[in-house]
């Protein structure tokens, strides 16, 4: 029995990885409907920006803030400075094209995708990097039978924090209800008085600044970067949001932490080799039965 | 009876086979004046090319977004690699089996999503692309070789007379099957079938009411374009002589999907074009070594920028006026 209860904790862990990349994923997508390939290298773009933080900075900012200051302060560079990454990266890849359609700016994406993912191997060279060890005490804790380690307690505060906080804006408060109205229609939206134009900046500097913490908390789980793995991120991620229901954020947020929680069960109780396999059978069973995803509404579409 | 030509489009038609024929002449001609390493490129660039027009069929004429399309491709080339490897059957028997293999594979895991729209194909295609690479990796009943694939692929042979064994050989090869599949192609695109697929990527309703089938034409679609990634699988099999799953990853996948969008949704020359783009681009910039990918990335986006409907789109109304007052006895109106 704890064995299950603790790969559902790994799950949520990674999970909720999946949950705050993909919210990136379905805030543009809701209001823009652009699949954001580039997203997964903010990501990564991110990770990178909080290690060059922590370890050329971390002496000095350990020093004057504690570790924990140290860490906050990655985490709020990297998320800073991704928000303004993907204010420009809209303007120049994005903005141009919108008026062309919906396939245009998927080639425009993926060029977006390719640069960023260059330029990371470009400034920090195609090797694996490693994150400094220990920035969390490596304290276990046993609680019953399960076991923890202080890191995950930290990660899993955080991503709920922060998916907290989201849902709160979109759900709860009046610009929440613009960004749902822009998700829904943008024209009516738009008719309504609302800025559209505020709402995408507001999703493409959030979605990349979650991007950017989600990245350097996976430097902390796994320890270990590359300038490619947003990709393998990205595919997850967008997997979990179309799981959710792309386009809905609580959607989002529910398809990441299912995701990560079968990707997990899978490997524990089939196979670990196929645990991906067994995600994207989920994936398409349900997308079989339930064609807009776990949370997405019907609407009558015209593609 | 005598259909008097009008001027206009006969003196067009000319100068489309004028373009033609020049381009077949390049074609023939340039790999006598190159190196084996030029040949090679112009190699891959006949492979890009015959995914691109397979891709072309499912995205450009129907318009369903596939992003799993290298899952055919690797069907095709697997099917090649381990009934060539395992069983000894030649290349080129494999090569209608591979097609019709990879045709297979589509027909039956499209069936169950065929119904899906949009955004929603597209994630399952990709899901499906990805099925089939870690299934590969798995390696299932010892058969795919894991990750390091399959070796030993045989040459293409026609008895012990006409072996495919240079990169001579096989440009003209991948080359005379693009050439052959474009002109099955141009002709598919006039007829009932491609008006059909155009009718169902316009509005699809309005395709269904007016009597049109569009589950049917959709995998039909899908079916076509896989036999022919399916083709092309088999050609890039036997010219490596082995076959690894990372040679089908997602990344193929985006790059076909690229090749269709750049060139233009449903224009053949335009996948033409795509596929030059995509093959020669990061040859020709080999010289600016790391950065290349970054100006790969940037001309992505400048193109879309700047020709969003692609380089060569498609040109409207492409059903011709007079072949439509055939054997009406009017000339024109």
């Amino acid at each position: 029995m704890h064995v299950i209860l603790e790969q559902i904790i790994n799950g949520l862990t990674i999970g909720s990885f999946y949950a705050l990349i993909a919210l990136g994923y379905s805030m543009v997508y809701g209001v823009l409907k652009l699949i954001n390939f580039a997203h997964g290298d903010f990501f990564t773009l991110g990770s990178y920006l909080g290690y060059t933080v922590l370890v050329f900075g971390a002496a000095l900012l350990t020093a004057h803030f504690g570790l924990w200051g140290a860490l906050m302060a990655a985490l709020v560079f990297a998320g800073v400075s991704l928000a303004i990454v993907g204010l420009i990266v809209e303007r120049v890849a994005y903005r141009p094209v919108y008026p062309a359609g919906r396939l245009p700016a998927v080639v425009s994406a993926l060029g977006a995708s390719i640069f960023l993912q260059n330029a990371i191997m470009v400034g920090w060279g195609p090797r694996f990097q490693a994150y400094p060890a220990a920035l969390i005490p490596n304290v276990h804790i046993q609680l019953g039978n399960i076991h923890l380690t202080l890191l995950q307690i930290v990660i899993l505060l955080l991503s709920f924090v922060l998916m907290g906080t989201l849902y709160y804006i979109v759900q709860k408060t009046t610009f929440g209800a613009a960004i749902r109205a822009t998700a829904h229609d943008r024209k009516t939206a738009s008719l309504m008085g609302i800025n559209i134009n505020k709402v995408i900046l507001f999703v493409f500097t959030l979605g990349p600044a979650l991007g950017a913490v989600t990245g350097i908390m996976v430097g902390m789980y796994y320890r270990q970067i590359s300038f490619t793995m947003g990709w393998n991120y990205g595919l997850k991620a967008f997997t979990a949001s179309v799981l959710g229901g792309i386009g809905n954020i609580p959607g989002a947020m529910l398809g990441g932490l299912i995701l990560g929680v079968l990707e997990m069960l899978g490997a524990a109780y089939i196979s670990a080799a196929w645990k991906d396999v067994f995600v994207f059978i989920i994936l398409i069973l349900v997308l079989i039965f339930r064609p807009t995803g776990i949370l997405g509404e019907k609407t009558a579409e015209k593609v | 009876m005598e259909r008097t030509p009008i001027n206009g489009i006969g003196r067009l038609a000319s100068s489309r086979q004028l373009h033609i024929a020049l381009a077949t002449a390049v074609f023939l001609i340039y790999p006598f004046l190159v190196s084996d390493y030029f040949i090679d490129i112009a190699f891959y660039f006949g492979i890009y090319t015959l995914l691109g027009l397979s891709l072309n069929i499912v995205l450009g004429e129907v318009g369903l977004f596939d992003l799993g399309h290298a899952g055919f491709y690797a069907i095709g080339a697997y099917t090649t690699a381990i009934l060539n490897t395992k069983f000894g059957i030649p290349i080129l028997v494999l090569l209608p089996l591979s097609a019709l293999a990879a045709a297979l594979f589509a027909y039956v895991v499209c069936s169950p999503v065929i119904h899906l729209q949009g955004d929603y194909l597209l994630i399952v295609t990709l899901g499906m692309g990805e099925i089939v690479r870690l299934a590969l990796i798995n390696n299932p009943f010892d058969l795919t070789g894991g990750p390091n694939g399959v070796f030993g692929i045989d040459f293409p042979s026609l008895g012990p007379w006409l072996v495919i064994d240079s990169s001579l050989e096989y440009y003209f090869l991948i080359w005379l099957i693009v050439g052959l599949t474009i002109l099955g192609l141009t002709r598919l695109q006039d007829s009932r079938i491609g008006r059909a697929w155009n009718y169902i990527r316009e509005d699809e309703t309005a395709a269904n009411a007016n009597g049109i089938d569009s589950r049917s034409y959709k995998l039909l679609a899908f079916v076509l374009g896989a036999a022919l990634a399916g083709v092309a699988g088999n050609v890039y099999a036997s010219k490596l002589m082995c076959v690894s799953p990372e040679s089908f990853s997602f990344w193929e996948s985006c790059l076909m999907f690229c090749i269709v969008l750049i060139g233009g949704m449903g224009s053949i020359p335009g996948v033409i074009i795509g596929a030059a783009f995509i093959s020669l681009f990061p040859e020709i910039f080999r010289p600016f070594a790391m950065y290349r990918m970054l100006i790969f990335g940037s001309a992505m986006m400048l193109m879309m920028m700047f020709r969003p409907g692609g380089v060569w789109p498609r040109k409207r109304g492409a059903v011709k006026y007079e072949s439509l007052l055939e054997g009406t006895g009017r000339s024109d109106a």
